[in-house]
Formats: structure tokens, C-alpha cells, sequence
């Protein structure tokens, strides 16, 4: 080709490259039919799991004739990084998943769609617990339909805790038997981690909060920092007599949600603060003996961090795509011995079935069906998280505070100081986080 | 009584008066082209090319830059239309805590990646040029971190540095050296993450200034040995005015790479220990991606960055010209 020739071509090709983007998806399914796109559906990697899904999928489709559903297999599911983006972009599925971390910022920036008047499609919504409904609830308007809700325990290598002379029946319920329990753990030669903890990457303030809780402190109250009380200092001094005079927590500081079970799953180390999901990530996804790992309530026992997520509406959908995608979310993620809930077909599949991860229909009927369902199906030592289970009812679930993640990177800085240095003032540095979180909080 | 008879005229005459144009028939003539026109009509092809590379930068690179600046000045969820809050988000950042911490860190890094980043590769291309054996051999050792992907460099460094078995402590102790926290101390942190920087980015410098070495002429050592100078003259009086300009444009793109360090403190350190690796490209994520998509203050950091930048450049350049 010319020189010219091919400058024109270029040229023009770039323009109708230009022009071709930015297309919308429509939500019409043809015929007068509508489509949906939902999120989650499980990666390649998981074929068996895959299947499952593409079955609900025709299954779904069958009973609602008209109803077309595409599914996407973005992982994570829910990442914040392109979560607006894709939104602006036209992206965005129909159904997308929310964790309860950023239930808050999604539903305050208008994100997700108003279903007040649609939760009656939702068969057993009734059944959801109140609290948890009252996470995607505000100003008395419903903006997503939850399906998980667990509470922080004590995660804990049993195996460990039987070669360090522990009773793995009978884990530690105070913090004072935590620190006995790691440093009998630590003691056992180098390379053991007695309990592990979180120190930068928004991690290490998220796992304060969780300790601030379980010994019943608050983060904020009344739009103003709380956390620089005796609970808070008691969380500091706790980790850093730990990391100093005990030397039972490990050298390393630890950033990222996966470091810490990475190393939970090698086997070496006994203890970290994590709700039953970690026990499922630490063995399906970090290759940890199932037989090992247990869980019991958190430590002090006063109040545990919420956990969950929900599934949401794209705040562009249509009527007819809001109905539809209800009706999905019923059908998958709602109703006992279907779906998610299909915990035979789960067994078969060899997912981990038994962890008590779900509670967010507590008590009712379904609830009650779902807890029989996954217990007869469990592949699981579901008696090492009985622990888990017998405090649940006894501990309050507490919410994230608002503005969470500016509040956890500013109580970074706090956790990191006691794990790195051993002249960290902890009155100076909660201080000094006080002032801070004050000046984000009094932002509007 | 003469008579007019009009006689036929032969078939070839016709023809050829047929092709002859009469004579009032004045066709008008174009203007001969203006040089201006010529020189467009010349250079078609190339202008072609330039459409299509102005296209991309206006598409890739110049609208988000507007974009960024208009983003700065408002609020938005990427849905609703965006509100205008002025220099609101320009307050917020002003007023965060981690704010001069992430400026002072940045300096720091740019600084000390200076030091090492564009000293060292320089010097390694000096001794590489004075080699007789091996050359390609080493510089193919020495560009080989540059073709690893940086998350993989990253990782490397991240077991390099770990406290138990990393790489460096096990060094240290086997020579019997007191072992060193690295990432987890705020003294020794933000060094550590200098030196991941300097190994991924020294063979790009190295090859660079090692072409630059290459062009100058070998009569000018000759005529500096032959008046006495040594090794370390010949740097001083030859190698480095002759590699001046390399010099001077490698330092406005070692500044200007390394004030918008990112991948390694949030990989390596997440902003820690006690906010002693925030960078002012790290607040800017944990703002827009973190924070709960605070857009408007995520870009009115960026902004204040690329002035700085901005200005960067302009002394530069200035300095460059003065040179010329």
C-alpha cells in the first residue's frame, strides 16, 4: 500500500474506531422478552462450579419464559476499583454484588436502585434478619436484597494448638487466653506465628475495628472519632506486648486481605481474627488441611464486626429488568435446596460445604432449611466451628463506621507503629489518629 | 448569375477542425499554485500520519487531561451528572493528614532515586564502554530486569526482603552483619523500595547512556591521554560534556518517572509503616479507588502533580536551551 494510501486508512479507521465505542447495551430481549446481565458467574478455572451456574441459568430461564440471562465472570465479582466506572461506562450488569463494606457508599452515591416497592418478588425477604435488611436500608427505602451476613470470630489451627499442648475443644474466649494460647504457639521454634495481624493496606485498621469491637469499644459516636478509650489503647498495648515482649506475633507486617491467610493456610501459624469465609479461603484457595482449621467467637465476646454482601440493582435498569433480576436473585441466591442453597449439588461438585459462613436469615424458616440443608450435606469438620456457632447468639453484630476505609487507612498507622517499633507510644499515636479521623469526619 | 454552392468538406478536415478549438473559445486557466499549496499538496501523506497521531493523543491522552482538570473542580458517581464544588477537593486534599506525608515521601523517593537511579546506570555504562570482553553478555544481564514484568520484580523483592528467609537477611547474616527489618521499618522502608526501583528501571538507563558513549569520537580520549589525563579525567573533561544532552534528558525523565512512584508501595508496603511509603500517586488511588470513589480529590492531587511536573519540565528546558 501507498504511504498516502495507507495514512488515510489509518486515519479514517482510528475515527470509525472511535465512533464504534461506547455502545449501550439494550434490555430489550427481543420479541417482546427482557434481558438481564448478572455478575458473578464462577471462572473457567472452576469448571464443575461453571456448569452449576449455566444449569440455574436454562433452569431460571425455563420457568420464566421471555426472560433472557447473560452472565459475566468478572473476578472479584465486586471490585471498587472498577465498580463506578463501569457503571458510567454502561457496564455494569443488571445484578451485580455488593460486600457490606461499601453497601454505604454505594447506596449514598446513588449506585444502586430503589426496590422499596419490588422486595415483595423476593419470596422470603420477610426472612432476612432485620439488622441485616437494615444494612441496605436508608431513609426507609431498600436498595438491595442481602444473601450473607457472618460476624468476625477467632480463626485457629487446631493442630497447632494440640502441638503447642492447647485443648483444641476449648479455645481461647478472652484476649489474656489469646496472648497465653500464642505464646505457647510462638514457643514452638522459628518460624511460628502464634497469632497473626494485619499492619498497612487498610487491613490493619479494619482488624483494629474488630478488636475495638470484641471489647465492646466504639468506633465513632456522634459524627466524632471514639476509638481512643481504653478499649482502643488496650487493642495497641495488647498487639504490641505481643509483638515485643511475648515476640509471638511474626516480624512481618502484613498488608493485603490474602497475606494473612496465605500464611494461615502454610501451617504455621495459630490465631488470626476472621469470619468463617477465611476458614473456606484457607482451604479451598490456600490448600490448608481442612481437618486443621476451626473457629470460634471472637475474643471478649462484647461485639463482632458485621460481614456479608447483597446483591443490587443498576440504578439504569428498566421496570421490567428490575422484576426480572429480582426474580433472579430469588431464585438463585434466596431459596433453600435452589441455587446457591443446592448444597447436594454443592457436595457433588466438591465445594466446601459445612462452613457455618450464613446467617442472614438467623431463626426463620428458610433460615432454619438452610442450616439443615447445608449440615446434611457437609464435607466439612463441621464440629470444629461449633465453638463459632454457640457464641454467635451472644455477641452483637456491629456495622462498619461511616467513612470505614479512610478511618482503617488512619488506624494504619497505629497498627503498623506497635508492630514495627518497639518505642511506639500508643497514647501519642492514638492521639494523633483521633485528630485525624476528626478532620475526615468532619468532612461532609 | 454566379451561384454560391457550398461544397462538403472532406471527412478529414471536418475531424481535424473538430479538434482544433476556436479561437475566441478561451478556456480559463488555472492559477499557477501558491507555494504554500504546493508545499500542502507535497507533504499530503505525512499530514495523513500526523491526523492519525494527533487523533490518538487527542483521544488518549489530551481529553483525559482536560477531563482530569474539569474532574477537579467536581463531584461525581460517575452516574448523576457531576456538581460543581469549586476548590472544594482541593481543600479536602489539602487539609488530609497523610497530605505532606505523601509529598514529603515522594521527594524523598525522587531524591533518592536520583541518587541512585541516575548516577549508577551511568556509571555501569561507563565501565560496560570500557570493556574489551563480554560486553554483550553483560548487557544483556544488565537490561534483563527491564523485560520482566514489574509485578514480577515486585514479588521477587518481596521475598528478597522478607525478615526470615529473605534473600538479603540470609546474606547479611552469612557474612555476619546484623539483619535489617527493610520493609517493615519506617527508617529503611522507603530506601528499600528505591533500590526495587533502581534494579527494574537500571538497563533502559544503562543502554541509553552506553549509545550515547558510542558516538563520541575515540580522538578525543586519545588526544586526552596523550596530555596525561586519567580514567577519571577523561569522565570529567570528555565523557560527560559529550554526553550532556543524554544527561540532562535522562534527569527530567528519571524526575518525572520516579515522582509518580506507585506499583512499589502498593505492592510492597501498602503506604506503611506509619504512612512512611505514602506517595502522592498512592493517595491518589487510595482517594479514588479506596476511599469510596472520591473522583474529584483523586484528580485534584493528580492535578497538583502534574504542575509540579509542569514546572519541572519548564526548568528543564529552559536549562537545556541556556546549554545550546
Amino acid at each position: 500500500m501507498k504511504p498516502r494510501n495507507l495514512a488515510i486508512v489509518l486515519t479514517t479507521g482510528l475515527a470509525l474506531t472511535a465512533t464504534a465505542c461506547g455502545g449501550d447495551s439494550s434490555g430489550s430481549g427481543g420479541s417482546g422478552g427482557v434481558s438481564i446481565t448478572v455478575a458473578c458467574r464462577p471462572a473457567k478455572t472452576a469448571p464443575k462450579l461453571r456448569d452449576a451456574w449455566d444449569d440455574d441459568v436454562a433452569t431460571f430461564e425455563k420457568a420464566h419464559p421471555g426472560v433472557s440471562v447473560k452472565s459475566t465472570d468478572q473476578q472479584p465479582c465486586f471490585d471498587p476499583k472498577t465498580f463506578a466506572a463501569k457503571l458510567a461506562g454502561g457496564q455494569m450488569e443488571t445484578v451485580f454484588v455488593v460486600p457490606v463494606t461499601n453497601y454505604g457508599d454505594v447506596i449514598a452515591k446513588r449506585q444502586a436502585k430503589d426496590i422499596t416497592a419490588s422486595t415483595g418478588v423476593v419470596k422470603n425477604f420477610g426472612d432476612i434478619k432485620q439488622d441485616v435488611r437494615g444494612m441496605v436500608t436508608k431513609d426507609g427505602k431498600v436498595y438491595g436484597v442481602p444473601n450473607v451476613s457472618y460476624s468476625v470470630g477467632l480463626v485457629y489451627n487446631r493442630a497447632l494448638f494440640a502441638k503447642a499442648g492447647l485443648d483444641p475443644d476449648a479455645p481461647p474466649r478472652t484476649w489474656e487466653e489469646v496472648r497465653a494460647a500464642a505464646k505457647k504457639i510462638a514457643d514452638l521454634g522459628d518460624g511460628y506465628v502464634g497469632y497473626g495481624e494485619y499492619g498497612g493496606g487498610n487491613t490493619g485498621g479494619w482488624h483494629f475495628a474488630q478488636a475495638l469491637f470484641s471489647r465492646g469499644g466504639e468506633m465513632v459516636t456522634d459524627g466524632k472519632a471514639a476509638f481512643n478509650s481504653a478499649e482502643g489503647k488496650a487493642v495497641l498495648h495488647n498487639l504490641h506486648d505481643m509483638r515485643w515482649k511475648d515476640d509471638s506475633v511474626g516480624s512481618r507486617v502484613l498488608i493485603g486481605w490474602e497475606s494473612l491467610m496465605q500464611q494461615m493456610a502454610a501451617g504455621k501459624t495459630g490465631m488470626m481474627l476472621g469470619a468463617p469465609d477465611v476458614i473456606t479461603d484457607v482451604t479451598q484457595k490456600f490448600q490448608g488441611k481442612a481437618a486443621d482449621y476451626g473457629i470460634t467467637g471472637v475474643p471478649g465476646g462484647k461485639a463482632s464486626l458485621a460481614g456479608g454482601e447483597a446483591y443490587m440493582i443498576n440504578p439504569k435498569a428498566s421496570p421490567s429488568q428490575t422484576k426480572a433480576a429480582l426474580q433472579w436473585i430469588d431464585f438463585q441466591f434466596n431459596t433453600p435446596g435452589k441455587g446457591r442453597f443446592d448444597f447436594a449439588r454443592g457436595k457433588a461438585n466438591g465445594e466446601a460445604v459445612g462452613v457455618p459462613n450464613n446467617d442472614y436469615m438467623g431463626d426463620s424458616p428458610t433460615g432454619k432449611a438452610i442450616a439443615e440443608g447445608r449440615k446434611a450435606n457437609a464435607v466439612l469438620p463441621v464440629k470444629n466451628y461449633e465453638p463459632y456457632v454457640d457464641a454467635a447468639p451472644g455477641i452483637t453484630p456491629k456495622p462498619e463506621p461511616e467513612k470505614a476505609q479512610e478511618l482503617y487507612a488512619v488506624l494504619d498507622v497505629a497498627m503498623s507503629a506497635v508492630l514495627t517499633r518497639e518505642s511506639a507510644d500508643v497514647d501519642k499515636l492514638l492521639a494523633d489518629a483521633e485528630s485525624k479521623a476528626n478532620s475526615i469526619l468532619a468532612r461532609r | 448569375m454566379r451561384t454560391l454552392t457550398v461544397k462538403p468538406k472532406p471527412k478529414q478536415q471536418v475531424a481535424t477542425e473538430r479538434r482544433v478549438a476556436p479561437e475566441r473559445q478561451v478556456v480559463p486557466r488555472r492559477r499557477p499554485p501558491t507555494k504554500r499549496r504546493r508545499a500542502a499538496r507535497r507533504n499530503l501523506t505525512a499530514y495523513g500520519f500526523l491526523c492519525a497521531a494527533l487523533f490518538c493523543f487527542a483521544l488518549f491522552a489530551w481529553w483525559p487531561i482536560v477531563r482530569e482538570v474539569v474532574l477537579s473542580f467536581q463531584q461525581t458517581n460517575l452516574v448523576d451528572e457531576p456538581s460543581w464544588v469549586g476548590l472544594d477537593n482541593f481543600r479536602t486534599v489539602v487539609n488530609d493528614p497523610a497530605f505532606g506525608e505523601a509529598w514529603r515521601n515522594t521527594f524523598v523517593f525522587t531524591l533518592l532515586a536520583l541518587l541512585c537511579g541516575y548516577v549508577v546506570p551511568f556509571a555501569v555504562a561507563v565501565v560496560l564502554n570500557e570493556l574489551r570482553h563480554a560486553r554483550a553478555y553483560l548487557r544483556f544481564v544488565v537490561y534483563l530486569p527491564v523485560m520482566l514484568p514489574p509485578i514480577v520484580s515486585v514479588l521477587l523483592f518481596r521475598w528478597f526482603y522478607d525478615p526470615g528467609p529473605g534473600l538479603f537477611n540470609q546474606a547479611l547474616d552469612a557474612v555476619g552483619l546484623p539483619t535489617l527489618a527493610w520493609l517493615d521499618s519506617t527508617s529503611t522502608a522507603l530506601f528499600s523500595l528505591v533500590i526495587v526501583s533502581t534494579w527494574m528501571n537500571l538497563g533502559a538507563g544503562v543502554l541509553i547512556y552506553l549509545a550515547a558513549l558510542q558516538n563520541i569520537p575515540g580522538e578525543l580520549y586519545e588526544a586526552a591521554e596523550l596530555d596525561g589525563a586519567g580514567i577519571l579525567k577523561r569522565i570529567r573533561h570528555v565523557t560527560i560534556p559529550q554526553t550532556r544532552l543524554i544527561l540532562t534528558l535522562m534527569l527530567m525523565l528519571q524526575i518525572v518517572a520516579t515522582m509518580q512512584v506507585f506499583i512499589e508501595p502498593y505492592m510492597l508496603t501498602g503506604g506503611g509503616p506509619e504512612n512512611a511509603t505514602v506517595t502522592v500517586a498512592y493517595l491518589m488511588y487510595q482517594y479514588a479507588f479506596v476511599y469510596g470513589g472520591n473522583y474529584g480529590a483523586g484528580s485534584a492531587l493528580g492535578l497538583m502533580l502534574m504542575l509540579v511536573l509542569l514546572a519541572v519540565a519548564a526548568v528543564q528546558l529552559r536549562l537545556t536551551r541556556e546549554e545550546k
